[in-house]
């Protein structure tokens, strides 16, 4: 009797497992359909598009890419070198200054020190966009529209970030470093940069990936700050394109400006993908 | 106490540095963040427009732009758009989450290629939301390829229009927003679900619950808090929701406003340099996020720390 049941369990979690993997592998075609078409538009010809629907790869992919780069309107090169420029800064900045917050809150023991805490994680949720107002008039007043200055700058002050690496501090940063390396003699501020830095790179690795990938996808704040064309990052341009009258449009350049955007990042992601996931789960606080 | 004397005494020389590491997340917070939120809650009382090419006030008015924000504007109609689209998202992103995080943690399933799955799973959350938007339009735009497979296949006699219809321009961004966050909810589920005790599944099928009794019984409960959490994240996320209605719609929130967002709403007001009612939008937003926010808040600092638990 008993061997009977588990046998039937056996077989029962087979099918279930059966499931499972078809279920899954459903999810996935579903993920990955979506850019595999764009791939596939990307190479193909604007007549051959025209003609309807393929699941095979064309031959015109570096037409494609010889028109977006030739193209004199849309400036999808200088966009993409644009937004690597104030993705890079931003992550670097955002993460060094994040860092240097949660170190001292994490470090030293002052007055003011669970104020500064609290005031941070209490603001941490609350949207940028509420305040674009203020911060376009601010921006404005101070000659810093159509500059790239108030897209970088204010990355320093980064509550999400902060919040995820007081969390890591918690639990990787022993204090007994900071007490030997300043036994050794060692000043604070170079005890931070030299040994700190360093023990704590992986969590840093993360979170500028993060805050790389969230300021290259940014469409908000950039089309109310930039206006010129030589300053323009690619979401603004993608926002052009589709302002644009679509049916006059060559459907594989199209497809391949679209491509170029969101390609660099699929390949930073597969690279990194593994600390990626991991991170997730550390401190994400997205909707 | 004898112990944190000494800390503190070993500890008074540096604690000066505290504050000045302090000094650049401060500045730079009250400058760019601070400053810019006070003012736009200033503006608020304000009757400042432009009309044509003359600009109007500022001039105070009170509380006249709320009033004229609530009688005269669309504003109940785009805050039900919203909560309507975000509705359409999060209850299949929440329940695929919730079934793909328990397969993925069951230790009787066994999944091979996890990684895998998790990695396919979570990348469109990565996508650039404008650029996955002119994606969605250009494959579901009348003639394109979504609509050709529909015609050929005979499913559709013409080409179905799917931003002309309430429906379908609503049904894509629902559809998107799925696609974009169901991975990461799967994630922050998984790091909840592991961070049970796995001795109660034992017990609970030694006991012969089936895995449906299993979910419902343990699971479910247990992962009340990171669910909660999960919900008013998104529900912030939610009235965000910008990028893909507005690169979808090109900012016009087609057929009919239907698919317009709160903060298409605002930006819209803020292109039109209508600062006024910008501002009033602004703190109307501000106070639903701030409640939603201390919520938040609470959550974290009770002890319980989501996402806390490495995956």
């Amino acid at each position: 009797m008993r061997e009977k049941k588990e046998e039937v369990r056996g077989l029962s979690l087979k099918i279930r497992r059966g499931i499972c993997y078809l279920v899954l592998t459903l999810i996935s075609v579903v993920c990955l359909f979506s850019f595999y078409m764009l791939f596939v538009n990307s190479t193909r010809a604007h007549s051959d598009i025209q003609k309807g629907f393929s699941l095979l790869p064309g031959k015109s992919f570096l037409a494609n890419l010889s028109s977006v780069w030739e193209n004199k309107t849309i400036l999808i090169v200088r966009g993409l070198g644009n937004s690597v420029f104030v993705a890079s800064l931003t992550a670097l900045l955002s993460v060094y200054f994040s860092a240097l917050t949660a170190y001292a809150i994490h470090v030293y023991e002052f007055r003011f020190k669970k104020a500064a805490f609290y005031f941070i994680l209490l603001v941490m949720t609350i949207p940028t966009q509420v305040s674009a107002l203020g911060f376009v008039k601010l921006i404005t007043s101070m000659g810093l529209k159509d500059s790239f200055l108030p897209l970088i700058v204010p990355s320093i002050a980064a509550p999400a970030v902060f919040f995820f690496l007081k969390q890591y501090m918690e639990s990787a940063l022993p204090l007994e470093m900071v007490e030997a390396a300043r036994i050794d003699g060692s000043g604070e501020f170079f005890t931070f940069n030299r040994v700190i830095l360093p023990v704590i790179k992986p969590a840093l690795a993360v979170q500028a990936i993060f805050t790389f990938v969230s300021s290259w996808n940014n469409y908000f704040t950039p089309s109310l700050v930039l206006t010129s064309s030589e300053k323009k990052t690619l979401p603004l341009w993608i926002a052009y394109i589709r302002s644009a009258d679509f049916t006059k449009f060559d459907m594989g350049q199209l497809y391949m400006m679209i491509f170029c955007s969101i390609f660099p990042v699929v390949l930073v992601y597969l690279l990194l993908s593994r600390f990626i996931v991991q991170g997730v789960a550390l401190g994400s606080l997205k909707g | 106490m004898k112990q944190k004397n000494l800390k503190r005494g070993r500890y008074r020389g540096y604690n000066r540095w505290g504050y000045i590491f302090l000094i650049p997340f401060f500045l730079i917070y009250a400058i760019f963040a601070l400053l810019p939120m006070l003012s736009t809650f200033y503006y608020s009382f304000f009757e400042n427009y432009m009309s044509g090419l003359r600009m109007v006030g500022p001039r105070f008015v009170g509380l006249e732009n709320y009033i004229a924000l609530f009688t005269q504007g669309d504003l109940l109609k785009y805050a039900g758009n919203t909560l309507i689209m975000w509705i359409l998202g999060f209850v299949p992103q929440i329940a695929i989450a919730l079934l793909l995080a328990a397969w993925f943690t069951d230790t009787r399933l066994r999944l091979r290629g996890a990684g895998f799955f998790k990695t396919v799973i979570y990348m469109p959350n990565l996508i650039m939301a404008s650029a996955f938007s002119m994606l969605f339009f250009a494959l579901f735009s009348n003639n394109g390829p979504v609509n050709n497979v529909l015609v050929n296949l005979g499913i559709f006699q013409e080409p179905f229009r799917f931003l002309a219809s309430t429906a379908g321009a609503r049904g894509l961004v629902a559809l998107m927003n799925v696609l974009m966050w169901f991975g990461n909810t799967t994630i922050l589920l998984m790091a909840g679900m592991m961070g049970i005790d796995t001795g109660l599944f034992e017990a609970a099928r030694v006991d012969g619950a089936s895995p449906f009794q299993v979910f419902s019984r343990i699971t479910m409960p247990l992962l009340k808090p990171i669910l909660i959490y999960v919900l008013i994240t998104s529900l912030i996320g939610g009235l965000q929701m910008f990028d893909v209605p507005q690169i979808l719609t090109n900012g016009k929130g087609e057929p009919d406003r239907t698919s317009m967002t709160l903060m298409m709403y605002l930006n819209n007001h803020l292109f039109n340099k209508n600062y006024g009612m910008a501002g009033a939008l602004s703190v109307i937003l501000f106070f639903i996020t701030g409640v939603l926010s201390v919520l938040i808040f609470k959550s974290l600092t009770k002890g319980r720390k989501p996402g806390k638990e490495r995956v």
